[in-house]
């Protein structure tokens, strides 16, 4: 594993890129590259990577980029794979970095498809839970009750599991991540590193200006959404066997909601039912995991 | 003229199979769909039995066929798939992608009705409805052509850059079954150098494609683009040329057929120009001096060769199996807009023939020819059947 002190240091994503002040979605993705290394190439769709990535003829990446149609990543990154498999090149690493809008909705027919094959890259969402780089409106991702540019009264339906979805591909690795628990990004890309097949890491990515978190609040915010069980960090190998990361869930969700301008105004029963939601899904979460030990115990 | 070569009974989608294999893509993204899905089957069977070696991908969707089509051409290996209408619609965001992108992917797209309604017949309207997506566009006649046609649409997109789509007419050409000479391999890697472009997608060059232009940036890729188009006409002439000396088989990028001393000419692509030889060959029997314009190459339109092509006709009959709803037929067009400004233009006769699958026969092409040449040309395409 690449020591975080060296992770800091190497400029896979150059600095002067686009990205907004204190962004996640920027050091999410500096962290990813400096992990992979040069022997690898991004495949971006539209995005806020996308822009992060730079207007031609600059790159802020330090490896080859393609940047497919919004719809096509997983599908792109099948041919790049392809190609280099029939060039020999089995050991550079196709990676994606997508957002939630290209992934959980217009992307997904592809993804599914390509999970199915079991096509050898790593597939990271970067989840900023809507379409920001369009100003903010609702996708699949969208948490309950969050406020965007297209549910202004708050979303009316709860947020899509993905990683449940992708594990029921029974791909040989899907997990959960953030950049606020740093040493479990890393294993985590280090883990999927030495596999092969289609490996889907989704990294939860508070974005300040979508979710109107304060600019130097985007870590904590990352944090808050672990802590609270609103996001969190687990994998699942090969479709069933479950590893919780951070095992407890110590905050009320409020406390996460209060970082962020998307849940303003909301009534407390609404509060309630989201606390309720994340509860449930916790405890669910909870028993998959334990269910996963007492088979692989058995 | 190779002695090598071997006659085998084959369809024309088998033929458009035996072309690809001949040529050595390595990535062969292809997805069914009627009446294409032989070409998939056969490529897969060769696959299968060690005669194929190529990433073969299997996605859920056409459009996940291009979108793997891209990249996969632009890392520098050879590319090519297959598909037919509702298929070639779908792909439609990404036949623009791949020729802004440069990616000089053959791709052979069956001729068939688009919907709604349901339909399975030979219409052009799918792909001449993509002309502007920046692919080189061929229209063959029979399967001897479609496997022939694979070869030199690699050795000319590859020389430009740019992708090339092969069209076939649905079961006239695709599932009749033909005398097709195949070529020997050694012949064919002679003819189609290993793809080695200059730019890829390599971790030690580190280039990479997509990111966002400026209007300036956008306006010197277009232009690029418009250089490289400008090129193929010549390209794909010699690229003909050069076939021809090797196998003994030229179709010209436009051909002329019993031209000489006629005052009409019936222009035409696809299979509607098997029949019309034999209507040409019945007319001149009965003393109607008339010939045939064969449009391969439609894009580029070749206007220089297409005006050389036409001079000297009065009247030029335009047989369309394609219909543009609100402005008729797409060669007839194409050619009133490529003759206008001729020192002497002919009068042109556009007519909506054989669209949807409708049987157009020998007779009924000389019966039609009549009929325009007692009238004036209208500005109008005309029904007919």
């Amino acid at each position: 594993m690449i020591p975080i002190a060296q992770a800091n240091e190497e400029p896979m994503l150059c600095s002067g890129h686009a990205a907004c002040p204190g962004c996640i979605d920027a050091l999410s993705a500096r962290h990813i590259l400096t992990a992979m290394g040069p022997d690898a190439m991004a495949v971006i769709p539209p995005s806020c990577m996308a822009i992060i990535a730079g207007p031609q003829p600059f790159s802020s990446l330090r490896i080859p980029v393609y940047q497919p149609t919004l719809e096509s990543a997983a599908a792109a990154a099948t041919g790049l794979r392809r190609a280099l498999d029939a060039q020999g090149k089995h050991g550079t690493q196709v990676i994606v970095l997508a957002g939630d809008g290209g992934t959980y909705d217009i992307g997904f027919q592809c993804l599914s498809s390509a999970a199915e094959r079991n096509e050898d890259f790593i597939y990271f969402c970067l989840d900023n839970e809507g379409y920001m780089n369009t100003g903010a409106q609702k996708s699949s991702s969208t948490p309950h009750f969050a406020r965007t540019g297209s549910t202004p009264a708050g979303k009316t339906s709860r947020k899509k599991n993905l990683t449940e979805i992708m594990a029921a591909h029974r791909v040989p690795y899907v997990a959960t991540a953030s950049a606020g628990h740093l040493p479990d990004l890393l294993c985590k890309i280090e883990k999927a590193k030495g596999m092969r097949g289609t490996r889907i890491i989704t990294l939860i990515i508070p974005c300040m200006d979508g979710w109107g978190v304060a600019d130097d609040a985007g870590l904590m915010t990352a944090r808050y959404a672990v802590e609270s069980g609103a996001f969190p960090l687990y994998e699942i190998e090969d479709g069933h066997r479950y590893t919780l990361n951070h095992t407890t869930k110590t905050r009320p969700v409020s406390d996460y909601l209060g970082l962020q301008r998307r849940y303003r105004n909301m009534s407390t029963a609404d509060m309630e039912t989201l606390q309720a939601e994340i509860d449930d899904g916790w405890a669910t979460l909870q028993e998959r995991v334990a269910n996963s030990e007492r088979k692989q115990h058995a | 003229m190779s002695t090598q070569a071997k006659a085998i009974l084959l369809t024309g989608n088998q033929a458009v199979a035996w072309g690809a294999r001949l040529a050595r893509p390595k990535v062969v993204p292809v997805y069914p769909i009627t009446p294409q899905t032989p070409v998939l089957e056969q490529l897969t069977a060769f696959a299968a039995e060690g005669t194929f070696d190529a990433e073969i991908v299997t996605p859920e969707s056409e459009h996940s066929v291009m979108s793997a089509c891209i990249p996969a051409s632009l890392v520098g290996t050879r590319v090519f798939t297959a598909t037919a209408s509702q298929g070639l619609l779908l792909m439609h965001e990404l036949l623009h992608y791949a020729s802004g992108a440069r990616a000089p992917i053959v791709m052979v797209n069956v001729n068939r009705t688009v919907a709604s309604p349901w339909a399975f017949w030979p219409d052009q309207t799918d792909s001449l409805s993509q002309r502007d997506t920046g692919w080189i566009q061929y229209y063959v006649e029979d399967a001897q052509e479609a496997l022939d046609s694979v070869l030199q649409a690699f050795r000319v997109a590859e020389q430009v850059l740019l992708p090339t789509m092969v069209n076939l007419d649905a079961f006239y050409v695709s599932h009749a079954l033909e005398p097709v000479q195949v070529p020997e391999q050694a012949l064919v890697d002679g003819y189609l150098p290993p793809f080695n472009p200059p730019h890829r997608f390599d971790t030690d060059k580190v280039e990479s494609w997509g990111n966002v232009a400026t209007q300036d940036m956008y306006y010197r890729h277009r232009q690029g683009l418009a250089e490289a188009m400008a090129r193929v006409p010549a390209l794909a002439a010699q690229a003909d040329h050069e076939w021809a000396q090797l196998t003994g088989r030229s179709f010209g990028v436009i051909e002329r057929y019993r031209c000489d001393g006629a005052r009409t000419a019936i222009v035409t692509m696809g299979s509607m120009c098997g029949t019309v030889r034999d209507a040409v060959d019945a007319m001149r029997e009965a003393g109607v001096t008339v010939g045939l314009v064969k449009v391969r190459l439609f894009r580029p339109l070749p206007v220089a060769a297409l005006r050389a092509a036409l001079v000297g006709f009065d009247d030029i009959i335009v047989l369309d199996r394609n219909y543009s709803p609100g402005h008729g037929g797409v060669l007839h067009q194409e050619l009133r807009s490529a003759l206008y400004g001729s020192a002497v233009a002919p009068r042109i006769h556009g007519l909506l023939a054989g669209v949807g699958g409708v049987n157009v026969s020998p007779a009924k092409v000389a019966e039609f020819v009549n009929q325009a040449l007692q009238g004036e040309a209208q500005i109008e395409s005309q029904w007919v059947r």
